[in-house]
């Protein structure tokens, strides 16, 4: 049986133990927005947050996250409304949209280490996150716009 | 003549060889009636609660998955496998017809109720150091504190001779370390707090000081690093080769959090060493334990890491990216590893740099290897934090490669057979915790 919180909520599964998170978040807890794309961690398309940080959960097996608060793309904001989606929407970022949650979720963990990222940062963090569709140049800038953003909330809250 | 000399010997011998029985004999102490045991005041209890989980009984005394305290956790010594002991208080499988002297006798001298000698994989030589009040403490939580479970020790893999226990008495003879703590008084009062810690229950010294051929720790290269169940337990003292020193912040930060930003997280057998271990001493006690190996580091507390030469030139090398397109291990680090580890400007807690992290810089590249085989759990390390293990992922070519790049990325000369070494340590038996 594996434990874990995810999007606030206590959750449990009756796995084995070297299940990986990815299968348990998609196939027993239902929730379809993080994806599967190469199954060895090294496309992103899986990525969620654990203990904050981005986490490929396709190779990460769910006992390994006993305990732990997971964040998928389903609760990275309650209305749907963090920044990069507002950014992602703004600049039509996706076209097939297949890697895009595991995009942001990556980006969102990058903003809150870097939080005013250069092209070459954006690039390195985010190198391992693949896109077949090649929308590399629209992810950067959904990036640095939606790092203005959250520049300008927070100046706004400092005054 | 030569009847003569061949007698002599025999004699002589025979004599060496009773007074060595006599020397090595220990009586047994009576069994005690558990029912008898006296009342200990709850202070005691919890005093001794703590320190039981301060020195990690529970780590060895415990299997994956058993009961607490129960025994027969497996451990893989040069010598042969062998089993702890159940020290729960059933009476007749645990410790619980043991007196309080019984306990005492087998803390300090490695002696077991029944007059035997338990194998040094006990480390009594450690506890021989505490004090009486804190040894009793232990007594007093066990006994009233952990529940009885009826469970018999496994048999020892151990070959013969090494498995006669009347050895261990020439083994400690030659090796162990039988003085008691005695305090420094040239060192403060915090220094020598955190040295009572950290050579008695703590025990830091069982893996951080290298053995002789015979498993004795060797005293004179105290801290100096060792190898210990397929991982390295880096050098505590100036001898180690992190390239930013440890100052006693570094320690408290590592051994609160587990995690150093500047150094790497805690992991293999380390982790419950700090999580189930350490984490229930007072903060007072992790700063002395600090400041003792800070002091032992012989580490300037003034260095200031954010501005070292060491992590500018960390971070200059990292964003002189290699040719992603020749480099193999530069291009598998760009894709599975760099999200994590790449650094802007300075280095964010959870974000390690590894070119600077310990596991690159030791002479061995088991850590770094076991970290990328099998990741950090949530319970290691930062709590609540993973990172996958790439096991089933990565070739050992591609964990070489990679491996092999963070090395020159470092400054390092190479690792020697470094494939061969990523097979070996791929298929060592895992210890689980």
């Amino acid at each position: 049986m594996a434990k874990f919180i995810l999007n606030g909520e206590v959750k449990s599964a009756d796995v084995e133990s070297d299940t990986p998170l990815l299968w348990v978040i998609r196939d027993e807890l239902e929730m379809t927005g993080t994806k599967f794309g190469c199954g060895i961690g090294t496309c992103g398309a899986c990525t969620v947050h654990v203990g904050g940080r981005a986490t490929r959960s396709c190779i990460t097996p769910v006992s390994s996250v006993e305990g732990a608060e997971i964040t998928t793309i389903e609760g990275l904001a309650e209305k749907d409304d963090h920044p990069l989606q507002i950014s992602w929407k703004k600049i039509q970022v996706p076209q097939c949209g297949y890697c895009q949650s595991g995009q942001i979720m990556q980006a969102a963990a990058l903003l809150k280490d870097i939080p005013n990222p250069s092209d070459k940062d954006i690039d390195a963090v985010m190198g391992g996150n693949l896109c077949r569709c090649m929308t590399y140049i629209r992810i950067r800038d959904a990036i640095h716009e939606a790092a203005n953003t959250i520049k300008e909330h927070s100046d706004e809250q400092n005054i | 003549m030569l009847k003569r000399i061949v007698v002599g010997v025999c004699g002589v011998s025979l004599v060496g060889l009773g007074l060595f029985s006599l020397y090595a004999w220990n009586p047994s102490i009576d069994p005690v009636n558990p029912s008898l045991t006296k009342d200990y005041s709850p202070e005691v209890i919890a005093q001794g609660k703590m320190l039981a989980s301060a020195g990690y009984c529970s780590t060895c005394h415990t299997p994956p998955g058993g009961e607490e305290y129960a025994g027969n956790y497996e451990m893989h010594t040069e010598f042969g496998t062998i089993y702890s002991s159940n020290i729960t208080p059933d009476a007749k499988t645990g410790i619980g017809s043991w007196s309080e002297e019984a306990f005492m006798r087998a803390m300090r001298t490695g002696v077991s109720r029944d007059g035997h000698h338990l194998l040094p994989a006990f480390p009594y030589e450690h506890f021989n150091k505490m004090s009486d009040q804190d040894i009793n403490a232990i007594y007093a939580y066990i006994m009233t504190s952990i529940p009885g479970v009826e469970q018999v020790k496994k048999e020892n893999g151990i070959p013969f001779p090494l498995n006669i226990r009347a050895l261990q008495a020439g083994w400690k003879l030659l090796f162990a370390d039988t003085e008691p703590f005695v305090e420094d008084s040239a060192q403060s009062e915090q220094w020598n707090r955190g040295a009572y810690l950290a050579e008695g229950v703590a025990h830091c010294g069982a893996c951080h000081t290298p053995r002789n051929a015979l498993g004795g720790e060797k005293y004179d290269e105290m801290y100096q690093g060792a190898a210990i169940d397929g991982w390295i337990a880096p050098s505590l003292t100036d001898t180690s080769t992190s390239p930013i020193p440890w100052r006693a912040q570094d320690f408290y930060e590592y051994l609160t959090t587990g995690n150093s930003r500047y150094h790497g997280s805690a992991a293999g057998p380390m982790a419950p060493v700090m999580h189930k271990g350490l984490s229930a001493l007072p903060e007072s006690d992790i700063e002395a334990i600090s400041v003792y190996f800070a002091a032992k580091n012989g580490t300037d507390q003034n260095i200031d890491p954010s501005t070292s030469e060491a992590l500018k030139s960390a971070i200059a090398a990292q964003h002189e990216q290699a040719d992603l397109r020749i480099n193999e291990g530069a291009r598998l680090y760009a894709t599975t590893c760099q999200a994590c580890h790449y650094s802007s400007e300075t280095v964010v807690k959870g974000r390690p740099l590894i070119t600077l992290g310990s596991s690159t810089h030791l002479d061995e590249p088991n850590n770094l290897v076991n970290i990328m085989l099998d990741g950090v759990r949530s319970d290691q390390g930062i709590h609540g934090v993973v990172m996958p293990g790439f096991r089933e992922a990565l070739s050992d070519q591609d964990i070489a490669s990679i491996a092999a790049y963070l090395r020159q990325a470092a400054g390092e000369e190479s690792w020697p057979k470094l494939l061969e070494q990523v097979g070996d340590i791929r298929n060592q038996p895992r210890f689980e915790h």
